[in-house]
């Protein structure tokens, strides 16, 4: 049982320590520094995730930190530098926003150095322990975060709709946790694995439970029908560059989660819990992108095209293999930068006056703005999958691993599916460049919107383009997940 | 052979493209200048393909290959054989032609439109050139978008609407022919055979036989991709309204090029490929194809609109093509290619025949016209030619593609060979009328009779097409002689007692096909004439056996005769030469 916690321990969460030194300097400067000053605050946490970024490369190889509590490996790694960018890329959106919103900025960057945090712990947690401090930390800090416009009715509705129903979820999973811990004797996801794999655990109709539990718990998470309630209201009511982050960071770090607790500590269930993911892929695509066709909001048609993914995301759980392992992290990769560039776009429309985020906001962009509206195009273009555009490849290699695990009606659905999320993707194109009336609002770029929208545009076009790099990394990461030795040991 | 005369083809409209955005909107006639040099160095390039062309190689050529992704095995991988060399000189040439009818008739987003035209451009070619399936796939899927930025944007009344159709027609087909593709390239990899290695490389798959239940689910998946494009008849209608709403140029494009993309995607991929499969739907696709023939030409007889008539002929014309590709055997192959050459010429030219009145008077109903004979004899003469070539009248293009398509069927099945000449005489019905109404009789309409005849500029996009049409209609043989060696390459694929028989009996028929192409100036007859008396001929020999056509059965039997059909074992087009 644990004893103490060597140095070798805080080396290897270098990263962890930064980032968490990083939010309290930024509390300190908000003290400090004259009211006002949200650039240079801004300027700290760009430095912070520049650091953790940074300090992700002081070592390399797989490792087991505090006794099993946090794993650092090439999984893990992925996953906080997707969430470090996406960090800094909401950073960078939010700079005019607060500004026009009259927001502090102090506790809101703090808010999302937090909420990081916890994400990075979420993506190391190999122990039921772990995974759900993580949880928490992300969660709490984001409870706060959609309910930061204090004056706005909808973002406060919005924050107590998810508080609530996160918490409610919260004690759903808690719930299988605890019967998981019975069961095993465990907290530990490693230590549990081959526990389970005993023929008297294996058919225990308590682990059957266990198991439906955690995937409830953790489908709400990710926003999955029938768990997804809450997305809409929120994803509208929040601040647009919470949402984006809420709808990237929180989402990713949920895949994570979900990785490590499904095949590093449920592996003797698989055919169990592939089932419900199936059930829960196919029911969340079709009924995300059939909701999303009648949206006239822009964040609500894309927190309806955010479960959808999710439920393409989910494709690769099911496959269950290492392709489809790979094929999730890279789609989540450019999922990242197409849904924050897109979000950006709609920040881009917010002035002091006009939210900027329904339809017709966008009525003939193109004219007025071409450059952002050749952006919302390109991230379009990327969610619903077309090529040159990273979306396309990330779908590609989803529906790939479908296939490679035979099963080819998940991908049928899938692809079908897509080609649904099309219809409403392209109406938004239609309002930028096919209408004409000069309704909409005038965009109005800063220097550091237009470096996000920058980061996303040729991170989309470049993976969609050349993802040899990425694809290969991905590959790396996912290996590291010891999903072939899981598959293996199974019939 | 290291050229990278392919990419140089491929990347010349993008780099356009690119040098458009550089240019200030409000300068409109610098970038028509632009675009249309551009679409002319774009042609010009292309041109080589059609002389560097080794017709008696029957490998893919001008081969270029790097990797890509390499972890998943994709490839920058192009290449052409003759089937596709001619389709890419039609798609630079149309590609040319679209954006020099341009010029008058697009007068707001003059920038945006040329950039969409040139993507568009790319996006094709890049279809015709990949031998990697994925790279295929990328470049098919490329194409949607700026098709329906053209429809969407510079089309007519119902714009959006047939917009929105046509890219998400076009995009469920699609999606289902990826899983396809991947289907493929599975059990490529499965097969221990293979060394277990991941490839897209479409020559490998040329040369692999996949399981027979495999191919019949694939050739479904293949079959609802490409048959949307052609489009076939319960997938058709998207075409009408994409067509009518379409600008002029998106509607020569729409009928010249892209529509060859599901006959192509059939030719290269599904006979070749998925040969079994090919053989078992014979029977769905004959009865979809005739259907489409007669459906077709019945719907164009009824139509008032001048544009919806031409696209529903174009629907039966590919149900022709579709007829003659299916007949499995070598003529009919043949003929399907030469078809879909004269459709893209024919139709083409018809869409900018429609084009050039309605940028004169702004309406497409055949009731405003009449007697334009009168106020535009040039214009009236085009369209006669063009009428007859679409109606195959011999001494122009479609007949011969009309006549082997016929023979190919009729040696298939007469009853199929019946069906297919009642479309053809449909057509000839149809267009007729249809060129009475507008051409003849009096000028009823006062708003006519001062319409202007065509200009300089007019009738230069009409020049190509002419000279092609006549070309193809009185020597088809450097054509046909171009297209052997990819028909061959199908046909050992898909009905390989074709290729055996073809080299026991008629042997010597073939050497006198290349002999015709020695480049000591042999008698004009004669080269006429052998390399299609050596289809003429591969018929009859093929379903009976023996040659038929003694028209000219003098030639030196030379040695190494049929090493233009190799065993499919043998080839390795994939190797760069």
């Amino acid at each position: 049982m644990p004893a103490g916690v060597s140095l070798r321990d805080f080396y290897y969460l270098l990263p962890e320590l930064v980032l968490t030194g990083g939010a309290l300097l930024v509390l300190i400067a908000d003290v400090l520094l004259p009211r006002r000053s949200g650039h240079a605050l801004a300027w700290i946490t760009l430095l912070v995730l520049a650091a953790t970024l940074a300090s992700l490369g002081t070592f390399s190889g797989t490792h087991e930190v505090a006794h099993g509590l946090i794993a650092v490996d090439e999984f893990a790694l992925f996953f906080k530098v997707v969430f470090l960018v996406s960090a800094a890329v909401t950073v960078l959106m939010s700079v005019r926003y607060l500004e026009i919103e009259g927001a502090s900025p102090g506790e809101y960057y703090f808010l999302i150095l937090c909420a990081t945090l916890g994400m990075m712990i979420l993506a190391g947690g190999i122990d039921l322990i772990t995974i759900f401090i993580g949880l928490e930390t992300m969660a709490v800090s984001f409870y706060i975060l959609v309910g930061f416009i204090k004056p706005n009715q909808k973002s406060n509705e919005a924050a107590v709709k998810y508080f609530l129903l996160g918490a409610f979820s919260l004690g759903i999973l808690l719930y299988g946790m605890s019967l998981l811990y019975g069961l095993s004797g465990t907290t530990n996801l490693r230590v549990m694995a081959p526990v389970f794999f005993g023929p008297e655990t294996r058919h225990d109709p308590r682990l059957i439970l266990a198991v439906m539990l955690v995937v409830a718990g953790v489908g709400f998470k990710i926003a999955a029908v029938p768990f997804h309630m809450w997305a809409p209201d929120v994803y509208e009511g929040a601040p647009t560059p919470v949402t984006a982050f809420l709808s990237v960071g929180s989402k990713a770090a949920s895949f994570a989660m979900i990785l490590r607790i499904f095949l590093e500590g449920l592996p003797a269930m698989v055919h169990d819990w592939q089932i419900l993911f199936e059930a829960l892929a196919i029911v969340t695509m079709t009924v995300g992108n059939l909701a999303a066709l009648t949206q006239t909001n822009l964040k609500r048609m894309l927190a309806y095209s955010s479960i959808a993914h999710a439920g393409y995301i989910l494709i690769g759980l099911v496959a269950g293999t290492p392709r489809g392992v790979s094929a999730m992290l890279i789609y989540l990769f450019i999922y990242t930068f197409m849904q924050l560039g897109a979000f950006t776009v709609i920040v881009l429309m917010r002035r002091r006056d006009v939210v900027g985020d329904e339809l017709k906001d966008f009525s003939g962009l193109h004219f007025r703005h071409p450059y952002a509206a050749f952006a919302m195009l390109l991230f379009m273009l990327s969610l619903g999958g077309i090529p040159p555009t990273a979306g396309f490849m990330g779908k590609f290699w989803l529906f790939s691993a479908a296939i490679d695990a035979h099963y080819y009606w998940l991908a049928v659905i899938g692809v079908l599916n897509s080609a649904v999320s099309l219809y409403y993707y392209i109406r938004l194109v239609v309002f930028m460049y096919l209408k004409k009336d000069a309704t909409g609002s005038e965009p109005s770029t800063t220097p550091a919107l237009t470096v996000a929208l920058a980061i996303a545009v040729v991170a989309t076009i470049y993976i969609g383009i050349y993802p040899r790099v990425l694809f290969e990394i991905a590959e790396a990461s996912a290996r590291t997940l010891g999903v072939v030795g899981i598959t293996a040991a199974l019939p | 052979m290291t050229s990278h005369i392919l990419s140089l083809i491929l990347f010349t409209p993008l780099a356009g493209a690119f040098l458009l955005l550089l240019v200030d909107k409000k300068n409109e006639n610098a970038i028509r200048w632009i675009a249309n040099i551009v679409a002319l160095i774009g042609f010009a390039v292309s041109i080589p393909l059609w002389f560097w062309y080794n017709p008696q190689s029957s490998v893919f050529q001008f081969v270029e290959r790097a990797p890509w992704i390499p972890s998943i095995g994709a490839e920058y991988f192009l290449g052409v054989d003759g089937f596709s060399m001619l389709l890419i000189l039609l798609t630079t040439m149309m590609g040319f032609i679209a954006v020099l009818s341009s010029w008058t008739a697009i007068t707001e987003r003059v920038k945006e439109y040329y950039i969409f035209l040139l993507l568009l451009q790319t996006g094709m070619l890049g279809a015709f050139m990949s031998l990697d399936f994925l790279l295929f796939f990328l470049f098919w899927e490329v194409m949607l978008v700026p098709m329906y930025f053209l429809i969407g944007i510079w089309g007519s009344d119902n714009r959006l609407y047939s917009a929105i159709k046509f890219f998400l027609y076009t995009l469920v087909g699609s999606v289902v022919m990826l899983l396809g593709i991947l289907a493929l390239y599975f059990a490529y990899h499965a097969d221990p055979a293979n060394g277990g290695i991941y490839t897209f490389d479409i020559t490998r798959f040329h040369r692999y036989a996949f399981a027979p239940g495999l191919q019949w689910w694939v050739f479904l998946a293949f079959f609802l991709g490409f048959a949307i494009k052609v489009p076939m008849f319960p997938f058709h209608t998207w075409l009408p309204d994409a067509h009518t709403d379409a600008p002029t140029a998106g509607s020569v494009i729409l009928a010249a090029v892209l529509l060859k993309m599901g006959t192509y995607g059939f030719l290269r991929f599904s006979l070749p490929i998925l040969p079994e499969a090919s053989r078992q739907f014979v029977p769905m696709i004959v009865v979809l194809s005739i259907i489409g023939i007669v459906y077709g030409a019945l719907v164009a007889l009824a139509q008032k609109d001048w544009k919806r008539l031409v696209a529903y002929s174009s629907v039966s014309h590919m149900g022709l093509v579709m007829l003659g590709m299916f007949a499995l055997n070598p003529v009919g192959i043949t003929g399907s290619i030469i078809q879909q050459l004269n459709h893209g010429i024919s139709t083409g030219a018809l869409f900018l025949i429609v084009g050039i009145v309605y940028e004169r008077r702004h309406t497409r109903e055949i009731s405003e016209y009449g007697g334009l004979s009168k106020v535009m004899p040039v214009y009236a003469a085009i369209f006669l030619i063009m009428t007859m070539s679409s109606i195959g009248l011999p001494t122009l293009n479609g007949f011969i593609g009309e006549l082997m398509i016929l023979q190919g069927v009729f040696v298939a099945n007469k009853i199929w060979a019946a069906f297919a000449a009642s479309g053809i005489v449909l057509g000839a019905a149809y267009m007729l009328n249809l060129y009475q109404k507008t051409m003849f009789g009096k000028i009823e309409n006062p708003k006519n009779e001062r319409l202007l005849d065509l200009s300089h500029r007019e009738f230069a996009t009409f020049a190509p097409l002419l000279v092609l049409a006549v070309w193809m209609g009185l020597y088809p043989a450097p054509f046909l002689r171009r297209l052997e060696t990819s028909v061959d390459h199908v046909i050992a694929r898909v009905s390989p007692q074709y290729a055996t028989k073809n080299l026991a009996d008629c042997g010597t028929l073939l050497p006198a096909a290349s002999a015709g192409a020695a480049p000591t100036a042999p008698l004009p007859d004669v080269v006429a004439q052998n390399p299609a008396a050596k289809f003429l001929a591969s018929v009859p020999c093929d379903a009976n056996g023996k040659p038929l056509s003694t028209s000219s059965g003098q030639a030196p039997a030379s040695s190494g005769t049929g090493t233009d059909i190799p065993p499919p074992a043998d080839k390795k087009p994939g190797d760069p030469q």
